[in-house]
């Protein structure tokens, strides 16, 4: 059994996410759910995507359950850390999404405090630079590929990045395979340049 | 071959592979993506279509059914309201072809002005309802209730909830279409048409066939009894997979009866349960509709078993249930220790509050800022209604001060008015909505004689559920260009005082047209008329000048997403602004200009 939780804020891609892992575990015979948040809650909402490889009956990870956490804006790791396991792993963007009820009342969100109680709370920290990797790839949109690519490169996961990889383009139109070729690799990079935190 | 589907693809797979040959329906969360799949996956024998509302959809539907063809109408569970005429006839009435009425149902709600309970319908109208667990099982029973309804000739519903709809599973579907014969043939009967004496046997039928169904459901594959003891637990739904992982995790097996059929109620397993606990646990969510008909059973059977749930303070009575909840009550109940669920952090820091709001660049935003603009030191009042727009009713636009249903945004406000109360009267309708049920609300007050602004938000698409065509767009879902409805042509056509048509992103014309309807009487119409966001591509992107006088107007006047404070100044977040200008004409600095073209 292995669970995986994706959280961010509408808009981000954790759909797309959630449905490239559940496939690359089923290529590989295994039995897979997800759930997603479609519909009001999107509209700049918190989002979470549940992933379930195995024997499950239920659609929702449990508290605890979690093996490891992908969270597309550091605050949203937060939120969602009580799902993740003891010695469960978090792949966490850099950078945070300001809520608008923030700039009403000028409080404004900070993401690397929350980054730095990630740190503190948990074993395996991943933080991937997610601004950096989209610019230098040239598109917004792929923060979700290299989210994956870190998520893939951290060994949680019984596939390699090849299998997402395969599964990803599968899902993609060929004018952006290269670029999400590219935020795969720079993704699994960040095991190595931002340094996964050990405690 | 095994597919990673969601329910609602896997119930649309269902009703293919089961041969189905018309599919209508009217989109709403979570039920929209079963009618686009069918679409998707059509080879040209299934007709498809969205219809204008879910009541001719509904219609449409039973048509074809009359016919002899497999039919289906998909819609969310306040659809089920608008439609709820036709469905309390054509049950009287009956089906030649299969009818799969799918009504998905939104426990929270979150996507819903409420929670209903679909499994209601079913007993009130007299016809079965299927309740799946899982989204492989959605995918059988879609097939099981098209032949229950060809071998009764009636309607039956078959009711997903938002956790079956949205999520997917690996599912071993067919991957083919099932192909028949096509051409439906209608025969003339008096069978067709309803009329006092027809409804008299009808009615009769309806009620006596009910035992006869139970009993014949009682051995229907979804409906299960296991287990053994003295205490036993009854589940339906996503409840019933919670309860299996629960069980599995506790290491327990009490008796635990699975209803995959609310209407007609399985008796003879639940007779059977009853029998043999002392105390039943039941386990749904919405309403107490599993632990009412086992109520029912026990005094019809004279049966002393305890039954408890939402009526005895035993499990949540609105909301979601979960693996969490479900296990605290199964613990309490089995008297098994169980761990707390885990609470927030105290000492993590502060999160944000993250409601849903308008999208950067939404032309919805501009058109209530223009209202509110025009209506400033005047006293208004503004209905809305159902879709995206209902977002208008959060700081700092707050522009939504009564909201009801589907079309309520034009007649809520007639209302208030005849009340006595003085405001100027404005309505607020999507385009999609409009059609839906917009147009009689028109009429109602152009016949009535009564004074009100009705604003009609065209973003030339279904927004909220995911871009579906509608009859202001010139297409079909079957992929043909149709005629495109022109909705000012519909209001000048009913009389209406004035029609304004203005793109809401040139903020001084818009300001300008509502202050001109305000000055006159009767039926006052303006269009705004500016595309969603989603469905162009940005020409550009605006960037706040470096010498930002730090004013914050447009941060506390728009509530842009993309607009946000740093050391007092505004910042543009690049890859959410949308280039919509709007910050710009609100600017009274001129610090806000074209960063760039994309």
């Amino acid at each position: 059994m292995m669970n995986c939780l994706l959280c961010g804020v509408g808009g981000q891609g954790t759909v797309l996410a959630s449905r490239v892992i559940a496939q690359a575990a089923m290529e590989q015979g295994l039995f897979a759910r997800t759930a997603e948040t479609i519909g009001m809650a999107q509209r700049g909402g918190c989002v979470v995507s549940h992933v379930r490889i195995g024997d499950t009956a239920s659609p929702l990870i449990p508290q605890g359950c979690a093996d490891i956490l992908i969270a597309f804006e550091p605050g949203e790791a937060v939120r969602c850390l009580p799902y993740l396991k003891d010695d469960g792993v978090v792949v966490v963007n850099k950078k945070a999404v300001q809520p608008v009820s923030g700039s009403l009342t000028g409080k404004r969100l900070d993401g690397d405090e929350m980054i730095n109680y990630l740190k503190a709370k948990v074993k395996k920290v991943i933080v991937v630079d997610g601004d950096a990797i989209c610019g230098q790839c040239g598109s917004p949109k792929v923060l979700n590929t290299a989210l994956l690519g870190a998520a893939a490169g951290s060994g949680v996961f019984d596939m390699t990045p090849g299998q997402i990889k395969k599964v990803l383009l599968d899902r993609l139109p060929q004018k952006v395979h290269q670029m999400n070729i590219n935020a795969l690799e720079l993704g699994e990079k960040c095991i190595e340049t931002e340094g996964m935190t050990e405690k | 071959m095994k597919e990673l589907l969601m329910g609602n693809e896997a119930i649309a797979v269902g009703a293919m592979a089961a041969g189905v040959r018309v599919v209508s329906g009217y989109p709403g969360t979570p039920s929209t993506e079963v009618l686009e799949t069918v679409a998707k996956r059509n080879n040209g024998s299934v007709y498809v279509e969205w219809s204008v509302n879910e009541k001719a959809a509904m219609e449409v539907a039973a048509g074809a059914a009359y016919a002899g063809a497999r039919a289906m109408v998909t819609m969310k569970q306040v659809g089920l309201n608008a439609c709820s005429d036709p469905l309390m006839c054509v049950n009287y009435v009956g089906v030649k072809g299969g009818l799969v009425v799918l009504v998905a149902d939104d426990p929270g709600p979150i996507s819903s002005q409420t929670e209903q309970d679909t499994r209601h319908f079913g007993r009130y109208a007299r016809i079965p309802v299927f309740d799946p667990t899982t989204p492989e099982q959605a995918y059988q029973m879609v097939q099981d209730a098209f032949e229950l309804s060809e071998q009764l000739g009636t309607p039956v519903i078959l009711r997903p909830t938002t956790r079956i709809c949205h999520s997917c599973a690996s599912i071993d579907a067919a991957d083919s279409v099932k192909s028949e014969e096509a051409g439906g043939h209608f025969e003339k009967d008096p069978r067709w048409v309803i009329f006092p004496k027809l409804s008299y046997m009808a009615k009769r039928k309806l009620f006596s066939r009910e035992s006869e169904l139970s009993k014949q459901l009682s051995y229907y594959g979804g409906n299960t009894l296991t287990g053994s003891g003295r205490l036993g637990i009854a589940c339906g739904g996503v409840s019933a997979a919670y309860a299996k992982d629960v069980l599995k995790e506790l290491n327990a097996d009490p008796r635990v009866l699975t209803v995959a059929t609310p209407y007609p109620f399985p008796d003879d397993p639940a007779i059977d349960l009853l029998k043999n606990a002392d105390r039943v646990l039941c386990l749904e969510e919405l309403d107490p509709v599993i632990e009412d008909a086992l109520i029912h059973i026990c005094g019809r059977e004279k049966i002393k078993t305890e039954i408890l749930g939402k009526r005895t303070g035993h499990t949540i009575t609105a909301g979601e249930n979960s693996h969490e909840i479900l296990r605290r009550q199964i613990g309490e109940f089995l008297g098994i220790k169980v761990p707390e669920a885990a609470k927030q952090d105290e000492n993590a820091p502060e999160l944000a509050v993250r409601p849903p709001i308008l999208c950067a660049g939404c032309p919805h935003r501009a058109s209530f800022y223009a209202v509110k603009q025009a209506m400033r030191g005047k006293k208004a009042v503004f209905s809305g209604d159902i879709g995206c727009y209902t977002l208008g009713n959060a700081a700092p636009l707050n522009t939504t001060d009564t909201c009801l249903c589907m079309g309520a945004g034009f007649t809520v406000p007639q209302g208030l008015e005849r009340a006595g109360d003085d405001a100027i009267h404005i309505g607020f309708v999507g385009d999609s909505t409009f059609f839906h049920s917009g147009i009689t609300g028109i009429i109602n007050a152009v016949y009535n004689r009564t004074d009100m602004i009705a604003v009609v938000l065209d973003n030339s698409t279904t927004a909220m559920t995911g871009h579906q065509p509608h009859p202001g767009i010139g297409k079909t879902m079957m992929g043909d260009v149709s005629r495109k409805i022109s909705i000012e042509k519909v209001l000048n056509a009913l009389e209406v005082t004035s029609v304004r048509v203005v793109d809401p992103l040139d903020l001084a014309a818009a300001v300008e047209a509502v202050k001109q309807a305000a000055e006159e009487k009767g039926v006052r119409c303006i269009v705004f008329r500016s595309p969603c966001i989603a469905i162009v591509k940005p020409a550009k992107k605006m960037a706040v000048k470096d010498d930002c006088r730090k004013c914050q107007k447009c941060i506390r006047e728009l509530g842009c997403p993309a607009l946000s404070l740093e050391n007092g100044r505004a910042v543009i977040e690049p890859s959410l602004c949308t280039g919509c200008g709007l910050c710009a004409q609100v600017c009274p600095f001129d610090m806000i200009t074209e960063g760039g073209v994309q």
